[in-house]
């Protein structure tokens, strides 16, 4: 029996876990990231001659629990196709018995990374707007992503933002078929689901039972940290929001006193009542949060904090610096000339 | 892939069958003596010979007094407490070799020492500096593994040869096992005058066929299914983000 080198072994571990793709459309570039549930690769599909993110399970489970799951993400990334989602395109099981799926591949860098260039407030909170966007879409569709989170979150090389990782996402309802009956690709891809979804259509409690905690510390809210998984529903996300929110809108740099920005007190309410501990406290939809977040960008008032009349005039003289300082100089001007003609 | 629940070494032990209690402890001896060997060397300090003693009448105790049947496998994985049995067993060394008639009925099994002792030249601890309880655990799991490793691809080696696929187990050793990191898919397909897309095939085949014969190696030597899956997590770096 030889002698297996550390490197050796090394190798072996790395290879033995490269997912088998013979007899599939896809051919194996390069590792990607690692996850909770799995591992995501560059693939070639060789059928459109594209490059892919291949999610795949590390293991092939014998009580399927996170196959389950990992099919579960993939149906409800079919289920949300929107501009601001990772559309996915293909799943199944490879020869080696392991559950994968397929999405977009995106090039681009994670929104915690990406925003280290980005040191304008307003271009941060446009980011922020689109994110806002995609969520609400999700929650329209009665899907909830519960790991909201700057790491989940993707811009892409023209701009575009994408919600991605929807592995801890939570179905509170089975779409309506109704509601979609005019898009014929959305019934396709509801009908597989219908055979699994369970009475209740919460597949999601079934995986995530009660007291189990599913999030991010520092971005899951109260009562996702607690595994109070009944009072889990969209403000739990508006929650998650207010936090990205906050991290979008802290200092670019803490350690320059020059390029700090000024103390928001409008934007600190609006994180604020976003991540209220009580869910009762928080902004009733995804909507409403943006909306107060596109009021600021507007120098409008918002709903999260009342004015007083200092701020207001603050408030009125930020939005209008321009035209007030036009106005000032005219009127210093008219003085001085009234001043000059009586001498 | 994990395979379906086989008896483990520790059913084995505790079924009251010799044939399936011997087949446990040869199971058992081929995954462990050599990370036995080299964590008595380095860890106890002790020179070859008197190492090559206290391994041998390690597992002929085991046998002997029959600890395998002792694990509970609810408190700690196999391979700890084989480990802290391999320290208790030197600790009391004195006092269990006058229990024990040393070559008397004692099992001794034909080791190969010398390889062992050779593999030793490269450890990756410092036997002259003060190890760390983590760093010992640490190089008894990373032997353990490797010994996992060595007798997996010997199995696999056996099984190609069996359904006569020699080309694609040697394809796998030059790949997998040569450390050469130069080498590609089309240096072998051209080497081996083949399709790439072959080499490929061969490749995903064989590593399928490793993992599997792998995954069923830790599955006998553990005492659980919770702790295979611990283990095989461990073993496969699943864990590692």
């Amino acid at each position: 029996m030889n002698f297996l080198s550390d490197k050796t072994v090394d190798r072996l571990r790395q290879n033995a876990n490269l997912p088998d793709l013979s007899g599939t459309r896809y051919q194996l570039l390069e590792r990607v990231a690692r996850g909770g549930m799995g591992t995501v690769y560059a693939a070639r599909d060789q059928t459109l001659d594209r490059r892919v993110a291949l999610k795949v399970l590390d293991v092939a489970v014998a009580d399927g629990d996170l196959a389950l799951r990992l099919n579960r993400e993939a149906r409800v990334l079919a289920l949300l196709e929107h501009p601001g989602i990772v559309p996915v395109h293909d799943v199944g099981t490879l020869g080696d018995g392991r559950v994968f799926y397929t999405m977009k591949f995106v090039e681009g860098q994670r929104l915690d990374k990406y925003i280290e260039a980005v040191a304008s407030l307003p271009d941060r909170l446009r980011l922020f707007l689109r994110i806002c966007d995609a969520v609400a879409f999700a929650h329209a569709r009665g899907v909830l992503h519960r790991d909201l989170k700057p790491a989940n979150v993707m811009v892409g090389a023209f701009g575009e933002v994408l919600v991605m990782d929807w592995g801890l996402a939570k179905i509170l309802r089975e779409p309506s078929f109704a509601a979609s009956q005019d898009d014929p690709d959305a019934t396709i891809l509801h009908a597989p689901q219908a055979s699994n979804a369970s009475a209740d259509g919460t597949r999601a409690t079934q995986i995530t039972g009660q007291g189990t905690v599913m999030g991010t510390p520092g971005y899951m809210s109260p009562e996702q940290a607690r595994g109070d998984i009944a009072q889990v529903n969209e403000r739990s996300d508006i929650f998650s929001l207010g936090a990205v929110l906050r991290f979008l809108s802290s200092n670019p740099e803490q350690s320059s006193r020059s390029k700090a920005w000024p103390p928001n007190r409008a934007l600190e309410a609006i994180c604020a009542k976003a991540t209220e501990s009580n869910p009762a406290n928080r902004y009733a939809a995804v909507s409403d949060l943006s909306a107060d977040v596109s009021r600021y960008l507007d120098g409008l008032p918002v709903s999260a904090r009342k004015e007083t009349i200092f701020d207001k005039a603050l408030r009125v003289y930020r939005r209008h610096t321009v035209a007030i300082l036009l106005i000032a100089a005219y009127l210093a001007i008219r003085i001085l000339l009234l001043v000059f003609s009586r001498r | 892939m994990f395979p379906a629940t086989r008896w483990s070494v520790i059913d084995a032990a505790k079924s009251g069958n010799p044939t399936e209690q011997a087949r446990a402890l040869d199971t058992l001896f081929a995954a462990y003596w050599k990370p036995v060997y080299k964590y008595v060397r380095l860890r106890w300090n002790r020179q070859t010979e008197d190492a090559q003693d206290l391994t041998q009448r390690f597992f002929a105790e085991m046998l002997e007094r029959d600890l395998l049947a002792r694990y509970d496998p609810a408190k700690s994985r196999l391979r700890t407490y084989l480990r802290l049995c391999v320290d208790s067993f030197v600790m009391n060394q004195e006092k269990a070799a006058r229990r024990q008639k040393r070559g008397g009925n004692a099992t001794h099994v034909a080791l190969d020492f010398q390889a062992a002792e050779g593999e030793l030249a490269g450890a990756t601890i410092d036997p002259a500096s003060i190890p760390s309880p983590e760093s010992l655990e640490e190089f008894f799991e990373k032997e353990w593994i490797r010994s996992l490793f060595a007798l997996a691809v010997e199995d696999l080696r056996k099984f190609c040869s069996e359904r006569e696929r020699e080309r694609t187990f040697r394809l796998f050793e030059e790949y997998d096992l040569s450390g050469d990191a130069e080498i590609s898919y089309e240096m072998l397909a051209a080497q081996y005058a083949i399709p790439v897309t072959d080499v490929t095939n061969a490749l995903s085949w064989a590593r399928r066929e490793f993992r599997r014969i792998a995954l069923q190696r830790l599955r006998e030597i553990c005492g659980s299914d919770e702790e295979f899956h611990r283990e095989a997590r461990s073993v496969f770096g699943w864990d590692a983000a």
